[in-house]
């Protein structure tokens, strides 16, 4: 497999598989559910076997692709790389298929392919070693309506933190398909938290952040957004999120960024890791 | 299991409650933000009235040359409420069919005209186009592309679908935010008193 096929796969395999870690919180919801919200979560269940038998996108919006790059410094292929991030979208929209759904702001023209100006986005992070890891993220639109950034005065601190993040997440209700995965960002600069709530999303459910401080404050939202009633599909119930995962960066000491990302439950991802002697594998 | 057939009465329409949870057969069709604009601008293509509109724009493909629907989940409706009511007014569709619900002149013009909005649940692109048979027709793909044209499906108990705003001026998603509202008061609290 080259990488460009290894890539096409990640992206047909995050449109038609759910990973693992989201099932097993789907199916930890569905035990605690009842009536409607209940009916929602085994019609999200039924739907995500159903993709998966039939290799079919578990959703009607297949998203638009971004990819998430660690790329060693003395990684060998980086051009082919570059080469092959929107070739493996072109590719993955004709085979899967994906919903062409990129759009120019102006003439509303869309080139079929889910490539653009500036799209597939990519995020570069270099790192020491020679191997490349590849996070694949197609997102959909309803969700990424959900997405904010707050500039918080910095005496408000965590409590106002928390305050943002769960008045935002109740304020969107039913619209980014509850129960979602909250990526937070805190710190950094307007750019950067949302970037870092984004980068919140790659780490598996399940796993919390390896600092005790900020696993507590992951910990503490979902709870307090459980608590709200919002719940599936923001038809009321105990799970409005799966999970709420934080990230941070140092700040100015007069700005407070919050990035709040928003995703849903069909929280599609996948890895590819191109190895120094060039061998590619295809992660969850 | 209730199932509704198209086309739907008024008289059934108005017998359903906020609550309920029904399945769908006989003709569906989507139509998203442009859809509903030309609508109101050019007149409907096909009769609507009586029948169920469908906020969804699809993933479909032709397959020797037969339209095959891979994903078909709902879009968010709150967009279509620029269009919704005069929509309704004009075409008298009896079920709207999507996720997230609408606004108080949708909610208006559904008990004027005799009509409900239903959720069916968001993402569930999969199982939506398992209960759809075939590809009757597709009007204005040129124009609009796959995911704005106006796709004319014939489905069987195509659901589940949850009666969240009926005729009679109730709505699910006002009912909860008053809930949503009251359990905040005591979350807003247990903030105030963290670290």
């Amino acid at each position: 497999m080259n990488l460009v096929e290894a890539l096409t796969e990640a992206l047909a395999q995050a449109a038609t598989v759910l990973s693992p870690d989201v099932v097993q919180a789907l199916q930890a919801a569905r035990e605690r559910e009842e009536g409607p919200a209940k009916v929602q979560i085994e019609a999200i269940l039924e739907d995500v076997n159903i993709a998966r038998t039939h290799k079919v996108p578990i959703c009607q919006d297949t998203g638009t692709v971004s990819y998430y790059l660690r790329v060693g410094q003395d990684f060998p292929q980086l051009g082919q790389l570059m080469q092959a991030l929107p070739e493996a979208t072109r590719r993955a929209t004709s085979q899967v298929p994906l919903r062409p759904n990129t759009v120019h702001p102006f003439t509303g023209k869309n080139p079929g392919d889910n490539t653009g100006r500036y799209v597939p986005a990519v995020t570069w992070e270099f790192v020491p070693g020679g191997e490349a890891e590849i996070h694949v993220l197609p997102k959909g639109g309803g969700s990424e309506n959900c997405c904010v950034l707050k500039m918080l005065a910095p005496g408000v601190g965590l409590k106002g933190i928390k305050e943002a993040v769960v008045e935002h997440v109740v304020a969107c209700g039913g619209l980014p398909c509850p129960p979602t995965v909250i990526g937070v960002g805190i710190g950094g600069g307007a750019d950067l938290a949302l970037k870092l709530g984004k980068l919140a999303l790659l780490r598996p459910l399940g796993q919390p952040h390896p600092e005790a401080e900020v696993a507590q404050l992951e910990r503490e939202l979902a709870e307090l957004l459980n608590s709200t009633g919002v719940g599936p599909m923001g038809l009321g119930g105990k799970t409005t999120v799966l999970a709420v995962h934080v990230e941070y960066a140092h700040r100015h000491p007069a700005s407070l960024p919050l990035g709040i990302v928003v995703q849903c439950w069909a929280h599609r991802r996948g890895v590819v890791v191109v190895h120094r002697d060039g061998r590619v594998e295809v992660k969850r | 299991m209730k199932v509704l057939t198209t086309p739907i009465g008024e008289k059934e329409a108005r017998g359903l409650r906020v609550g309920d949870v029904v399945y769908l057969t006989g003709t569906l069709i989507t139509a998203r933000d442009e859809a509903h604009k030309k609508l109101l601008e050019h007149g409907s293509p096909l009769p609507l009235e009586g029948g169920a509109l469908f906020h969804c724009g699809p993933v479909v493909r032709k397959m020797e040359g037969t339209w095959q629907v891979l994903a078909a989940g709902p879009t968010t409706s709150a967009r279509m409420e620029l269009f919704e009511a005069d929509v309704l007014r004009k075409f008298k569709p009896r079920v709207i069919v999507g996720k997230g619900g609408m606004g108080e002149k949708t909610l208006a013009a559904l008990g004027e005209v005799g009509a409900v909005y239903v959720h069916f649940t968001g993402g569930a692109g999969a199982l939506a186009a398992q209960a759809i048979r075939t590809v009757t027709g597709v009007h204005w793909l040129e124009e609009l592309s796959m995911a704005e044209a106006v796709w004319v499906f014939q489905v069987e108990k195509f659901g589940p679908l949850v009666v969240t705003m009926d005729s009679h001026g109730r709505s699910m998603y006002k009912d909860l935010a008053v809930q949503v509202e009251a359990n905040m008061k005591g979350i807003r609290e247990r903030i105030r008193g963290s670290k």
